[in-house]
């Protein structure tokens, strides 16, 4: 990938693919170092698939044998000397708490750290194919924070109009582009 | 920088007007959006659909979605046209200046832009 936020979107497509209702996008910045975790509450993976879920050959594609997404964000992180984890719990009763956090750090003061690119496309893909997951972006540095909600947007846009909407989409670039 | 007041003046503006986007008979534009699309380029792509579509003033004709992997993954970034009662068009190696060409040629004007779909020699 080219960019981070490349990577970053590919990862949540995997949370709403496991059905999730919630999403996390969080991007902490302390000095050099910059953690990212994307966190939901889909149907999450067995501790067996979990632990090999960044191997290539693990996948739950049905068009081919290879997967590439985990693999490639895990690699995107050490290879700067960050870390790379998976953290996920499958519901075995109705009721369980369920879901998947990835978190990866990245040293971008290294060499073979990727940008982070255009981070609002990516939270503004994840709303135009999913207007109705609740989603939560937070871009967190020592200067400050900018957090989008989707559940709050959809308080102050009440029921008429969708989070698709181009006008929608339009506010939430200019929104997170302003504060980036 | 834009804020949350802005919001609530577009939630005004859309008061009264209603929304037809849900039309069964549209044209539905669909982008792969799986690791392969998205490393070969699929994200601008789709927002430039989006945009275009709207820009064009086609919101009530055509639909633009996101789906997994189309299964040939050399040839994205992949969009694929869904039109009734005609056969599903799928155009292959796309950019955001095609996909531009694709909204103003094919779904406002109905005629394929077959030098960027699959099988054309």
């Amino acid at each position: 990938m080219k960019e981070l936020s490349l990577n970053i979107l590919d990862i949540a497509q995997n949370s709403i693919k496991a059905d999730a209702q919630h999403l996390t996008i969080a991007l902490v910045r302390r000095g050099s170092w910059l953690t990212v975790t994307i966190s939901d509450d889909g149907s999450g993976m067995s501790p067996e698939f979990a632990a090999e879920a960044a191997n290539p050959f693990t996948t739950t594609r049905t068009t081919r044998t290879v997967g590439m997404g985990l693999p490639l964000f895990k690699l995107a992180a050490e290879q700067t000397g960050g870390t790379f984890s998976i953290e996920s719990r499958r519901a075995s009763r109705d009721g369980d708490a369920h879901g998947t956090t990835i978190t990866a750090s990245f040293d971008t003061g290294h060499v073979d750290c990727e940008p982070l690119g255009d981070i609002a496309s990516t939270v503004v893909t994840l709303i135009q194919g999913n207007p109705e997951l609740s989603l939560t972006y937070l871009y967190s540095t020592e200067q400050g924070e900018t957090r989008l909600s989707t559940d709050e947007m959809r308080e102050i846009l009440g029921d008429g109009v969708s989070l698709d909407h181009p006008e929608v989409l339009a506010w939430a670039r200019e929104f997170l582009e302003g504060e980036a | 920088m834009k804020s949350l007041q802005e919001l609530a003046e577009i939630r005004e503006k859309m008061k009264g007007k209603v929304a037809l986007r849900e039309g069964q008979n549209g044209i539905r534009v669909v982008v792969g959006m799986a690791t392969c699309g998205i490393a070969a380029g699929a994200r601008p792509v789709l927002n430039t659909l989006v945009e275009e579509v709207e820009k064009q003033g086609l919101s009530e004709k055509a639909t633009v979605s996101q789906t997994g992997c189309i299964g040939i993954c050399r040839l994205e970034p992949i969009v694929e046209v869904f039109e009734p009662g005609k056969e599903k068009v799928t155009y292959v190696k796309m950019t955001p200046e095609k996909a531009k060409q694709v909204v103003s040629e094919h779904i406002k004007g109905g005629r394929p832009v077959y030098e960027y779909t699959i099988g054309e020699k």
